[in-house]
Order: structure tokens, then C-alpha cells, then sequence
């Protein structure tokens, strides 16, 4: 059964030097930024966090980086922190790569249960090197093996003492499948609710995936880039669809 | 300089989106695309970060809930859209479901090989979503200037950089041209209006095949 916890500390005590955590985000957003403070004040070392990328000097991923906290780095795109880039040339943090998707699906995979699957990404590339490949149809596919952690830090946007999660906007990312795939995810979220008080029909995450929740605090909006339109470009109307026009 | 021919670039790319379509814009040259959709055109951007049905936003504002594409701009949504985990979106880019992704380049060759993540010696910042974009979607458009930096081809014979792809491109637009990967090599379609086609090939590495039905490009 899920555990509500109210000191952060407690929820996070048995991550030990060395331990395997996955970290939920999607660049800035969806950021679980309460755990990975709490992470960092715990100062747990050698840890190999799996997250899609290594954000920023101030919240998330970055701040266990900052803190020499991190032996290794499983992740999808880097490139946006030099100081990620020092520590990697350096050989402090080693770093292993997958196509995006396939670090998606790796994931999925882990939490469902698979011992792998078949996927056209890569094929050809170095991302495929060493790997096992199959041929069906005339298309050419790489074999890619599951992903778990020990731990699981995601966060979402509601949840229920019985675990339950709803996630808000392109928050969700990767966050409901590092939910499935470790051996105990912990949860922060921005609204704490009672069971019973999120429609069932609208959970993203059923809490068996989640062993602790817990009630985040100080959500701060980040955004690496801002790209707003001046109203007078030439912007069309927003795309819309007459029913039965898509989809075909 | 640079930028109007980026823009040159985006604009006649932007002419192979098709009303209906499902389009991936990777970031660069491609996410440029979205600002030259031509009229009458309603497209529905995939963000792989969990989003279908978006677009650059037309003000700021504080009340707008977490939409990010997978450049991590803050974008706003579209009547219509949906969001979901990353899992679903790559399902969407290997399944099938995109009708079309337009991907930058550092290299493409005679056989439609792409490179585009990765120059040795340099950082590497991983692949992201190339790798996925580039083998699942039903059209891959590689927008691109035509030469590097020091004027150095960028359409090749065969690529020296590690590769995004095998096989994966369709159509390369330029700010020279616009070439076609087709089974007997490249095919030149359309030429920039100012430019010979011997002042494409000079400046193109790999052989070109020229279209009987050569166009100029119109943008």
C-alpha cells in the first residue's frame, strides 16, 4: 500500500550510496524538484540516475550533479549544460546514451514486465553497436533490453493518499513510466487529495505503481527558452478539425 | 544573411505539409516551418514531449499550464489537442501515425543515410529523438543549408559522420535546392531562381540526376 509521508527526509531515508534512481522531467518540466533537493541535502554519493536530460544548475538532476553526487548518467540529450560537459570530459560522470524512444519504451518495458523489444531506431547508427538485430518485412530492427532503478522520483500535478496520480499538460512525460519501473517510487505533488476525491476515470498512474506520496511545496515555473509570437506576424488561426475530418 | 536563408529554407519546407497532416518540426531551421504554413493548411504539430495540437504562443501569459515542446519552449495549445507520456508519443513516431517529420542535417548521402547528431571530437549531447523521428515517420524531410560554414558540401557521397539513420531520408530541401532520394540515387527536383543548375552541382558533392520537369523554387 502507498505511504503518505510529511518529512521528505523520511520518504527518501533508505537511498543509499550507489543506488540506481530514476528522475521523471522532460528538460524543465515535470520536474520532481522537491525529491531531488531532498537528495541533495541527503547527500547520497554514487548514485545512477536515469533522466531524459541533466537540467539546470538550480533544481532537478542538476543539483545532484553540482554536488558531485553523481557516478553515472543514463539519458537521451545532454547538450544543454556546460557544466555537464566539464564533468563528462573530465571522466567524473560517465554517461550512456539511447535514442529517445527507445529510453521511453526501455522504460515501459522495465515497469510491464518485458525482457526486451524489437525497435527500427538506431538501426545502422552506433546507438545499435553491439546489440542484436532482426529483419521482418524488409525492415530492419535492434533489439533494446528493459530499464528498472531501485528508486523512482517522479512528480505530478494530483494525487491520493491511495497513491492515484493525475498529471498536468506535457508534466506527464516521462514520469508515469518511471512510475511502473522501480522498486519503489516515490511521488511528489502539487495537491495532496483525500481517495475518492480524483474521478478514477482520470488517473494516470493507479497507485500500485506508487509505495510514497508526498505533498510538494515552492513549485516555481522554469522554462529554458520562451518563444512568444509578436500578435501582429502573420499568425494563423489555431489549426482546427470538423468532426470526421481526422484521423483517417 | 544567415537568417533569410533560414527562413528561405523554412518557407519552402513549410510548402510539404499537406492539410490534415500529423508533423513533427525538430528544432532549428525545421521548428521555422510552423511560421510559414501555407494558407488554407491546418496541420497538427507532435511534440515528443507529450503533446498533439500546438503552436508558438501568441502573448505571455501567467495562467497557462505546463505545455512544452520538446525544445522546451513554452508553447500553447490548439482546439483539438491531446497530451500523453512520452511512450505514446514515440509509439505515434515508430507506429506509423506521423505523416510527416522535418529534420535538420549535418550530412545526407546518395542513399538517403542522415547524419545529424553527432560530430566526433566535439561534446556529444545525444541523439534525443532523431534516431526514432528519423525511422518512423511515413515522410522524412531533411531542411538544411546547403554547405557548411567553410562552403563544404553537405550533400554527399557518402556520409563521414556517425549516422541518425539508414536510408531514412525522402526529400532534402536547401536554400539551393530541393533534391529527392529516390532508388537510382539523387534527383535534382527544383533549383533556387538565381542559381544554374551547375552551381548546385558544384556546390553538391554526391551526383545529381537532373529532373526532366526541373522546377524553380517558388517561395
Amino acid at each position: 500500500m502507498t505511504r503518505v509521508f510529511h518529512d521528505i527526509q523520511q520518504a527518501i531515508a533508505d537511498i543509499e550510496d550507489g543506488a540506481s534512481v530514476m528522475v521523471g522531467g522532460f528538460g524543465l518540466c515535470g520536474i520532481p524538484e522537491n525529491l531531488t533537493r531532498a537528495l541533495r541535502d541527503r547527500g547520497t554519493r554514487n548514485l545512477t540516475l536515469i533522466s531524459n536530460n541533466v537540467s539546470t544548475d538550480n533544481v532537478g538532476v542538476g543539483l545532484l550533479l553540482r554536488n558531485s553526487q553523481v557516478k553515472k548518467m543514463v539519458a537521451t540529450y545532454v547538450g544543454e549544460d556546460p557544466f555537464f560537459e566539464k564533468l563528462v570530459l573530465n571522466g567524473q560522470v560517465q554517461i550512456e546514451l539511447s535514442p529517445q524512444g527507445t529510453f521511453a519504451e526501455r522504460i515501459r518495458a522495465g515497469g510491464a514486465g518485458l525482457g526486451g523489444f524489437y525497435t527500427p531506431a538506431g538501426y545502422g547508427t552506433i546507438a545499435a553497436e553491439n546489440k542484436e538485430t532482426r529483419t521482418w518485412n524488409g525492415r530492419h530492427y535492434v533489439l533494446e533490453l528493459p530499464l528498472r532503478a531501485q528508486f523512482a522520483l517522479v512528480r505530478a500535478w494530483k494525487g491520493d493518499r491511495a497513491g492515484n496520480l493525475i498529471y498536468r499538460a506535457t508534466a506527464r512525460n516521462l514520469n508515469p513510466l518511471m512510475a511502473t519501473a522501480a522498486d519503489v517510487t516515490i511521488a511528489e505533488v502539487e495537491e495532496l487529495a483525500e481517495p475518492g476525491e480524483l474521478d478514477p476515470d482520470s488517473i494516470h498512474t493507479p497507485g500500485i505503481y506508487v509505495q510514497r506520496i508526498l505533498q510538494g511545496v515552492r513549485y516555481e515555473k522554469y522554462v529554458e527558452r520562451k518563444r512568444v509570437m509578436p500578435l501582429n506576424a502573420g499568425q494563423k488561426a489555431p489549426p482546427h478539425r470538423q468532426a470526421g475530418s481526422a484521423g483517417d | 544573411m544567415r537568417d533569410r536563408k533560414r527562413h528561405l529554407i523554412a518557407r519552402r519546407a513549410a510548402q510539404e505539409i499537406e492539410d490534415g497532416f500529423y508533423v513533427n518540426l525538430s528544432p532549428g531551421i525545421p521548428a521555422l516551418v510552423a511560421n510559414h504554413l501555407p494558407d488554407g493548411v491546418e496541420a497538427m504539430l507532435l511534440s515528443e514531449s507529450g503533446v498533439l495540437g500546438f503552436r508558438a504562443r501568441l502573448r505571455e501569459s501567467e495562467n497557462e499550464p505546463a505545455v512544452f515542446n520538446a525544445a522546451n519552449e513554452a508553447v500553447t495549445i490548439c482546439p483539438g489537442a491531446s497530451f500523453f507520456s512520452c511512450a505514446d508519443a514515440y509509439a505515434m513516431i515508430r507506429g506509423g501515425h506521423l505523416d510527416l517529420c522535418i529534420l535538420g542535417g549535418l550530412e545526407v548521402d546518395e542513399a538517403g543515410n542522415l547524419a545529424n547528431w553527432m560530430i566526433p571530437g566535439k561534446m556529444v549531447k545525444g541523439m534525443g529523438g532523431a534516431m526514432d523521428l528519423a525511422s518512423g515517420a511515413k515522410r522524412v524531410v531533411v531542411a538544411m543549408e546547403h554547405t557548411t560554414r567553410d562552403r563544404k558540401p553537405r550533400i554527399v557521397r557518402n556520409c563521414t559522420l556517425p549516422l541518425t539513420g539508414l536510408s531514412v531520408v525522402h526529400r532534402i530541401i536547401t536554400e539551393m535546392a530541393v533534391i529527392d532520394v529516390t532508388p537510382q540515387g539523387l534527383l535534382l527536383r527544383e533549383v533556387a531562381s538565381e542559381l544554374s543548375v551547375d552551381e548546385v552541382c558544384r556546390a553538391t558533392e554526391a551526383s545529381l540526376r537532373v529532373d526532366k520537369d526541373l522546377k524553380i523554387i517558388q517561395v
